[in-house]
């Protein structure tokens, strides 16, 4: 009888979008305490342990994905947002900028292009068919215009999300151990080649250690977002037809 | 608190209109972020408000990602297949761009600085 009662709880409340909400917000904080308690080791990002925890739970009641965006859609929608805020610690940032323009401007076309022929070249290696390749190619830009970028030419969308993401979780997680072995310490190298290569999650991780590396992470979003979009296909091209 | 949320969200809304109506290869949201940044130049500063709207997004950026990464899950089949692949261009690929445009930059930073010595004195 009380078995019924609760199925029946389940049933009503499963059908809002406020369980898989508060579910997301409850896995991320607790992702971020376990983060804290093992002295925020990367290792532990955040994003990836509360990713496994929503999966384990989505797993374990049965629920199929686009039930469980109906709630969460409401943090994905913020993503927007939270991009064209960055535009506000880009701006304090202004001074610094103008000296580092040329720098910036030279290795904006060589990292993308380092990200899209990285990817596509490595994965080749092992045989991956045309389509995880093409899904591959914008793996380093931020989700929404990688999908966009993946559709335009002949890749998964869905897939290149989850490709965008994981790379974010690299960037995040090896980022800055790579960054202190190449004795690299200015924080606006270090953050343009954090958002460069690992988007908005790159972004997060640089936030976490200096408020300039993040701007400048920001600012290698932005601007990795518009150089891919402009290059990669073209790109692409000449590399399939020659 | 609200103002500033109004700012942040026209300047998507306005970067979202100009991206359907001129086709462009870009997301809304990163026109909008180009258009505040035009804004904040143009009005020679941020407000304390708008500035801590943006500081409390952007504190939690990573938990944004969340739900997207979620969607793992309807691609286990063809993670599963290529999984070597995908590990190899994931971890390898991304990390040697991050090291390429950090040594680019930094390069580029001693050639400036080598460049400006003998006429700055």
């Amino acid at each position: 009888m009380a078995d019924a009662r609760l199925s029946d709880i389940w049933v009503y409340l499963a059908a809002l979008p406020l369980l898989w909400l508060t579910a997301t917000l409850t896995c991320y904080l607790i992702a971020l305490r376990l983060y804290r308690l093992a002295g925020s080791t990367p290792l532990l990002n955040p994003v990836m342990v509360a990713i496994a925890l929503l999966i384990g739970l989505l797993w374990l009641t049965d629920t199929p994905y686009p039930i469980y965006f109906e709630g969460a859609q409401f943090i994905h929608f913020l993503l927007g947002p939270a991009t064209v805020a960055l535009a506000i610690p880009l701006y304090r940032q202004r001074h610094r900028l103008r000296a580092l323009a040329l720098p910036i401007l030279v290795a904006l076309p060589v990292g993308v292009a380092t990200a899209g022929l990285s990817a596509i070249g490595l994965a080749a290696l092992f045989g991956a068919e045309p389509a995880i390749l093409l899904s591959l190619a914008p793996k380093s830009v931020t989700a929404p215009v990688a999908m966009g970028i993946s559709e335009k030419i002949g890749g998964i969308p869905t897939l290149t999300a989850v490709l965008v993401i994981s790379t974010g979780v690299v960037g995040a997680v090896f980022g800055t151990a790579v960054l202190r072995l190449l004795r690299c310490q200015d924080p606006a190298v270090q953050g343009f080649a954090l958002g460069l290569s690992a988007h908005g999650l790159g972004t997060a991780r640089a936030f976490q250690v200096d408020a300039t590396m993040g701007a400048f992470a920001g600012l290698a979003m932005a601007l990795s977002a518009f150089a891919t979009a402009l290059l990669l296909p073209p790109l692409l091209g000449w590399i399939g037809s020659g | 608190m609200l103002e500033a949320l109004l700012l942040i969200l026209l300047c998507q809304l306005l970067g979202e209109t100009l991206v359907q109506l001129a086709a462009l290869p870009i997301p809304g949201p990163v026109l909008g972020m180009l258009l505040l940044l035009g804004w904040l130049f143009l009005h020679g500063g941020v407000a304390d408000e708008v500035g801590r709207t943006a500081d409390t997004l952007l504190a939690h950026l990573s938990l944004l990602f969340v739900p997207a990464g979620v969607g793992v899950m309807l691609h286990w089949e063809r993670v599963r297949e290529h999984w070597q692949a995908l590990a190899l261009a994931l971890v390898l690929g991304t990390l040697i761009t991050l090291v390429v445009t950090a040594l680019t930059m930094a390069g580029m930073r001693r050639l400036m600085a080598w460049w400006r010595r003998p006429s700055g004195g």
